[in-house]
């Protein structure tokens, strides 16, 4: 089997990975070797030479945005972002919950890159298993001498601390977390000035995904070329791939970056169930676009899922199978943006409703060709990155674009028989959501 | 400057700027929502979306938001680019889902940015199929009316209020398409400047509710340019007016005065004009006999007997303009003429005069104080006594954060940015006065004195600037920021009551010179006219004129505009009146009740600054022009000319005015009023192709047929002798110079926005010229004078007494208008608990001042230092003695709650 670096304390614990475990499975020798023994240039060089790219969607190689952290005087932050809200997305849980000191030490070596005495967990508010867990890290970090004024007994200062989120989807967007965390109404900020020239309360501050840092102890135990050689493509390391939908074992599996989606669906997620058949899939999350049939042998690694017109985003894929309407689900895509849009910019806060209320009403048969039209009007005004405020709306139109391209025939079909060719009986679509508004 | 290019068209542009900017400034229409000129850029609604190429080869391009993009050498942009036109008609056509179809019933209709934006835009059929989203009002207060229905969350009204007026109480609510801008309850907004919602809002949210109440449309309004009467910073505003009603004032633009904003006490304390106290009637009684109406020419003869004979005193104010205070005083001669301040006041306002004169600081326009990076304010309650100062002062500690903002290379138009980098980070503001100020939360340090030491403190910083006294004193700190500041100012004035406290700051000022800065020094004075009177001058100081009259060396007397009973002790008051009904005459010419037209034996009923013209001089030593709105109903007429038919008729030769401009002309001839003959055009100017600038708007309604209710035929439109406005809809705006243009109207822009169409930049001065002209400069090339402290014996039993001024209630005329009278609170004295407690009285309490004949509910503010009484200035008190003052706890003192609630 390959190496496993962010779950294989996890196996070898059979769950929970408590201090002790962690430090007796070679816990913490990185983030006292980067801190003792190596200067902030060395860690950030290190981890710019192992690739390493963002986990949270974007895929930004990290050592090249710890880079930009200028080096001036005073306060700076590290904050990781574990708002983990995109639906059908479930990775960084797993390792908050289960190996959190993983995450403690990760932050450390960040935190030490960039120079920052101040870093912040930002929690997605309902991770309660992931706060108790976190804070009961962070204690013991503390007691052991590895966060605190003396970080491994060196001048190196560092506190850190959990924020729970109050809960929006937008806290996901680094900016508007950082608006959050101040205290102040989620809306995403203008760029520039970028978060590492100014951030967190106007200082430098770095934003990274939890997946993202829990790779980074792994990179200086073992090095760059240790790291590159995990991939299987041109990324570096392993991915925590995801499935959900109708699979026979859906599931996490951290495998080389790079596997294939055939293979992540077959031998890890055991294939569809019975009497479903694939017709297209999320890669990363409800805010990319479809992949189908076609796409089943590209290797999910960033460059390849994007020159197929999608996003890897977080890796952890939704399926769709024969038995779902596509209407109704880019339908319950479009309810979930809309509900999430901060409400800043005018296409997105008005322009989602307006294409939630377009496929309700194809959905439930009232729909026309011309609202087939409005619909594809609305998707290219409201998705083209640059018309918004952020990408909060460009991503919510991606499943819809794809749908549209990818499913169109099921949407005359919708016009053409005033009605929904998957459901037998009557019934709202937006019944069938939970109402929550 | 960059050279760029939109549609083909080649321009420049300031660099840096953003292209929103740079397009407004060209005078080309671009759609927006969200941007503000004062307020910069968020790039929230989108609706300024234009295509910006990336060279010569580019033909596709991209969207980018021209109020986020930053001017460059040689870009390339486009307006008029289909992908471009289209995606803002989608922006209106998404934020026409929610927005209702009431535009007929709405009071925006007709001058509604989001109207104009909408025609401009193309939208124009509905697709949109959902329901309208539908709100709860809230009750805001008497000022401002709430319809949530129509808001269009351009984030505009919270923007301001919040984040540029400091207001803590209006707030972005909700997310996604459910954003609410209120207060979390219902309420009084509290923000003094909670009236410019009504022109930041691009729709009908944020309404005029006294306007409301009785309403015009936009085009039905006439108007002239005016000057705001409140205070005495003078700001332009546009009074609208339709059947000889004042309906509201709206901000008029000056790029050195106001800028874009008024205060409330200037939006909504016009209504005394419309008030049930106006004096509408020439009056006569015998005795204490009520008085008798009488006519027009039976009122002048009076004067008109008056004007010939010494044996009179007239009696100006600084609430009447400089030609008809002038007129009196030709009337009755400069040494009858007293200038109507109370004595000591005229003291003060001279010494502001003295002060400026000598050089001490470079005077400051009121928008010039915005660019300070260290401020001393000495004394003075600023929002109070000149309360648009301090919606500047709130700006000028900014300059810190744009500073920082610099530094990191964010565009200073660029708000959000701003404001998120810089974290609310001030420049240093130094405030002492004697009771806590609107302005304490943003002052870097604060201290609470009373008058006499706060004259002492200021003089200790004079000191310590001239490298004298401890460094690690306060003083020595405060000295420290205004010597190592760019652009220090001083701000005091006459509000506290003591010339100590002027001369203090003056000190400082001349002390700063000395060190080598470049100081600003702004001295407030407290109406809109102080200065101006100050200046024209008179013989006789208000306690001699009235002793004159007391003691029979002058039998009759003039009052002009003025209650004399807020400017010298009543008791005084009482018996110069009294002698001199029961001597001669007393005629007071006022245009509203007050307790001297009471007293009086002969009323003439004089026009409203909105009814007449004149120049007023503010704070600055600006003489600006107000002209006539409307015409006041006979036998209400202006002042000046019952003043000059009196003297004409007496067969003065000085007084043969046929005209204003004629008042002027010989006013001018007085020293250090030269300059008034240039302060605004004269009644022979003429617009664009030799015409009259046309009160009423190109399309005001019902021209024949509004008065039919009186007579069917068309009423002869009144020929305006005096200035070049025409009372009808002929003529013409164009060409007409800033100062002297009705109304910002532009094609396509119907609403206060288009008002760049008329500036010479965004934001900058309007075509022509900022208005006004400065009476005096100060000293150039003198050396800076020096103003020592002088001594002054505080002993004695008692209380020291000092004026309170409030921005709701202490203005005379403002505060009889209906809304301000809501807002408005009743007479205070402010003691310390101590002082409370030796008289024996608690919170809410009468406490009497027996030399007043009055009393007033006590508030106990432990700021107030012990043995000095604060007096809220209004009605209760106007005048208040210098000396120590007795007071006590008043058993049978009703609040004006409790007299309500008995009746």
């Amino acid at each position: 089997m390959s190496e496993r670096p962010l779950t294989e304390r996890i196996d070898a614990a059979g769950g929970f990975v408590d201090g002790g475990r962690y430090e007796e499975m070679g816990g913490y020798v990185a983030a006292r070797q980067a801190v003792t023994s190596m200067t902030p240039q060395e860690v950030c060089g290190l981890v710019k030479d192992a690739n390493l790219r963002g986990r949270g969607g974007a895929g930004f190689p990290t050592g090249v945005k710890w880079g930009f952290v200028p080096d001036v005087p005073g306060r700076k932050y590290l904050v990781c972002n574990a708002d983990e809200m995109e639906p059908g997305t479930f990775k960084d849980r797993y390792l908050m919950e289960n190996d959190p000191h993983l995450l403690v030490e990760g932050m450390i070596i960040a935190a030490y890159a960039i120079g920052a005495d101040r870093a912040y967990v930002f929690l997605r508010g309902e991770y309660h298993e992931s706060y108790r867990a976190l804070t009961a890290a962070i204690g013991e970090a503390h007691a052991n001498g590895c966060l605190g004024e003396s970080v491994f007994g060196t001048t190196y200062a560092l506190e850190l601390a959990v924020h729970r989120s109050g809960g929006r989807y937008i806290c996901g967007e680094e900016t508007a977390l950082l608006n959050a965390l101040e205290g102040k109404r989620a809306q995403p900020r203008t760029k520039p000035p970028f978060p590492p020239a100014s951030g967190a309360w106007g200082r430098p501050t770095i934003v990274n995904n939890v997946e993202t840092l829990c790779n980074v102890p792994a990179i200086i135990r073992r090095g760059a070329e240790w790291y590159q050689s995990l991939g299987l493509g041109e990324d570096s390391g392993t991915k925590i791939y995801g499935v959900s939908g109708r699979v026979k074992r859906p599931g996490l599996w951290e495998l080389p970056m790079g596997t294939p989606i055939r293979e992540i669906i077959e031998q890890h997620a055991g294939g569809m169930c019975d009497g479903y058949r694939l017709r297209g899939l999320l890669p990363g999350g409800a805010s990319t676009d479809f992949l189908v049939e076609e796409h089943l042998d590209l290797a999910m690694e960033y460059g390849a899922i994007q020159a197929a017109g999608s996003r890897m985003g977080t890796g952890t894929m939704i399926l769709m199978d024969d038995h779902v309407c596509p209407v109704d689900m880019a339908r319950n895509l479009q309810h979930f943006f809309a509900q999430e849009s901060c409400g800043f910019c005018t296409p997105c806060r008005e322009g989602l409703p307006w294409v939630e209320q377009l496929l309700l009403d194809i959905e439930e048969g009232r729909g026309t060709a011309e609202d087939l039209e409005l619909l594809d009007h609305n998707a290219a005004f409201i998705g083209a990155p640059g018309n918004t405020f952020c990408l909060h709306a460009t991503g919510a139109i991606e499943p819809l674009m794809s749908a549209l391209k990818y499913f169109r025939e099921d949407f005359e079909a919708h016009i053409r028989e005033h009605g929904c060719p998957y459901r037998s009986g009557p019934g709202s679509a937006a019944e069938a959501d939970d109402g929550a508004n | 400057m960059a050279r760029i290019e939109v549609d083909g068209i080649v321009f420049e542009a300031r660099e840096g700027e953003n292209l929103l900017q740079a397009c407004l400034s060209q005078h080309l229409d671009l759609p927006y929502f969200c941007w503000h000129p004062s307020l910069g850029s968020v790039g929230a609604c989108r609706q300024c979306a234009v295509i910006q190429y990336d060279d010569e080869e580019d033909e596709r391009g991209r969207l980018v938001m021209a109020c986020m993009t930053p001017v460059q050498e040689g870009a390339r942009f486009s307006v008029d680019a289909p992908g471009a036109a289209g995606f803002r008609a989608s922006v209106i056509e998404w934020l026409m889902e929610n927005h209702p179809h009431d535009c007929p019933v709405c009071e925006e209709g007709g001058e509604c940015h989001l109207q104009d934006m909408t025609v401009m835009s193309g939208h124009t059929t509905r697709r949109f199929h959902g329901r309208k989203k539908t709100w709860r009002n809230q009750d805001l207060g008497p000022f401002i009316g709430h319809e949530m229905n129509r808001c269009i969350t351009c984030y505009r009204c919270t923007r301001f209020y919040h984040d540029y007026a400091g207001g803590k109480d209006l707030q972005a609510f909700g997310s996604r398409s459910r954003m609410y801008f209120g207060r979390t309850a219902d309420g009084v907004l509290e923000s003094e400047f909670a009236g410019n919602l009504v022109e930041v809002c691009p729709t009908g949210v944020f309404t005029d509710k006294p306007f409301s109440q009785s309403y015009s449309r936009k085009w039905d309004l006439g108007s002239a340019p005016s000057i705001c009467p409140g205070c005495a910073v003078g700001c332009n505003i546009s009074p609208g007016e339709r059947f000889g009603r004042l309906k509201r004032i709206h901000n008029r633009y000056h790029g050195e005065v106001n800028g874009y904003f008024l205060c409330d006490r200037g939006r909504f304390g016009s209504h005394f004009v419309n008030a049930e106290n106006r004096l509408r009637r020439c009056g006569v009684r015998v005795g204490d006999e009520e008085f008798q109406e009488i006519e027009g020419l039976e009122a002048l003869a009076v004067l008109t007997d008056l004007a010939g004979g010494g044996n009179v005193v007239g009696i100006g104010s600084p609430r009447a303009s400089i030609e008809d205070n002038f007129a009196l005083m030709q009337l009755v001669g400069e040494d009858q003429f007293c200038a109507g301040f109370s004595s000591d006041e005229a003291v003060l306002n001279e010494l502001i005069v003295d002060i400026y004169r000598s050089g001490a600081g470079r005077v400051p326009t009121p928008l010039e104080i915005e660019n300070s990076d260290a401020v001393l304010v000495l004394g003075e309650d600023v929002l109070n006594s000149a309360p648009r100062l301090a919606l500047s002062l709130r700006q000028s500690v900014r300059n810190e954060s744009l500073r920082l903002a610099e530094g990191a290379r964010i565009p200073l138009w660029q708000d959000a940015g701003v404001r998120g980098h810089a974290q609310g980070a001030l420049s240093e503001l130094f405030s002492l006065t004697v009771l806590p100020t609107g302005l304490d939360d943003i002052a870097a340090h604060v201290e609470h004195l009373p008058p006499e030491q706060i004259a002492r403190h200021g003089h200790a910083i004079a000191q310590a600037v001239a490298g004298v006294g401890a460094e690690e004193s306060a003083s020595g700190r405060i000295a420290a920021a205004l010597k190592s500041a760019k652009r220090p100012l001083i701000v005091s004035g006459t509000g506290c009551g003591d010339g100590e406290v002027m001369r203090a700051a003056a000190a400082v000022s001349s002390a700063l010179r000395h060190a080598g800065s470049d100081p600003a020094l702004l001295l407030t004075a407290l109406e809109v006219n102080s200065l101006g009177a100050t200046l024209l001058g008179g013989g006789l100081g208000l306690d001699e004129a009235l002793k004159r009259l007391k003691n029979g060396a002058a039998d009759n007397v003039i009052v002009l505009e003025n209650d004399l009973y807020r400017r010298a002790d009543p008791s005084l008051v009482d018996a110069a009146l009294e002698a001199s009904r029961r001597n001669g005459r007393v005629l007071v010419a006022d245009l509203i009740e007050t307790r001297t037209t009471a007293n009086a034996t002969h009323l003439i009923p004089v026009a409203a600054y909105a009814e007449t013209l004149g120049t007023f001089v503010n704070l600055e030593g600006r003489a600006q022009r107000f002209y006539q709105v409307f015409e006041p109903r006979a036998p209400v007429t202006s002042a000046w000319q019952w003043l000059g038919e009196a003297g004409r008729a007496a067969g003065r030769n000085d007084m043969r005015w046929q005209h204003f401009d004629t008042v002027v002309e010989t006013c001018a001839s007085r020293p250090g009023l030269e300059a008034l003959r240039e302060v605004a055009p004269g009644a022979d100017y003429r617009g664009a192709g030799g015409l009259r600038i046309p009160r009423e708007t190109h399309r005001a309604s019902g021209r024949t047929a509004r008065n039919a209710h009186i007579d069917v035929h068309e009423r002869k439109t009144p020929v305006d002798t005096e200035s070049p406005f025409s009372f009808s809809m002929e003529g013409a705006q164009g060409g007409a110079v800033g100062s002297a243009r009705s109304a910002v109207w532009a094609p396509g822009w119907n609403s206060n926005q288009s008002v760049f169409k008329f500036q010479d930049e965004v934001g900058g001065a309007l075509i022509g010229g900022s208005s006004g002209i400065r009476l005096f400069e100060p000293a150039h090339g003198v050396p800076a004078p020096s103003y020592a402290m002088s001594q002054t014996s505080d002993e004695g039993e008692g209380f020291r007494l000092i004026p309170l001024h409030r921005i709701f209630g202490s203005d005379e005329l403002s505060a009889m208008s209906p809304p301000v009278v809501e807002r408005g609170g009743a007479a205070e004295v402010v003691l310390n608990r101590a002082d409370a407690g030796r008289l024996g009285a608690r919170e809410g309490d009468g406490i009497r001042c027996d030399l007043l004949s009055a009393s007033a509910a006590l508030r106990v503010d432990d700021a107030m230092a012990v043995g000095h009484a604060g007096l809220v200035v209004g009605e209760t008190f106007g005048w208040l003695p210098r000396g120590r003052v007795v007071l006590s706890r008043d058993p049978d003192f009703r609040s004006s709650q409790e007299l309500i609630a008995r009746e």
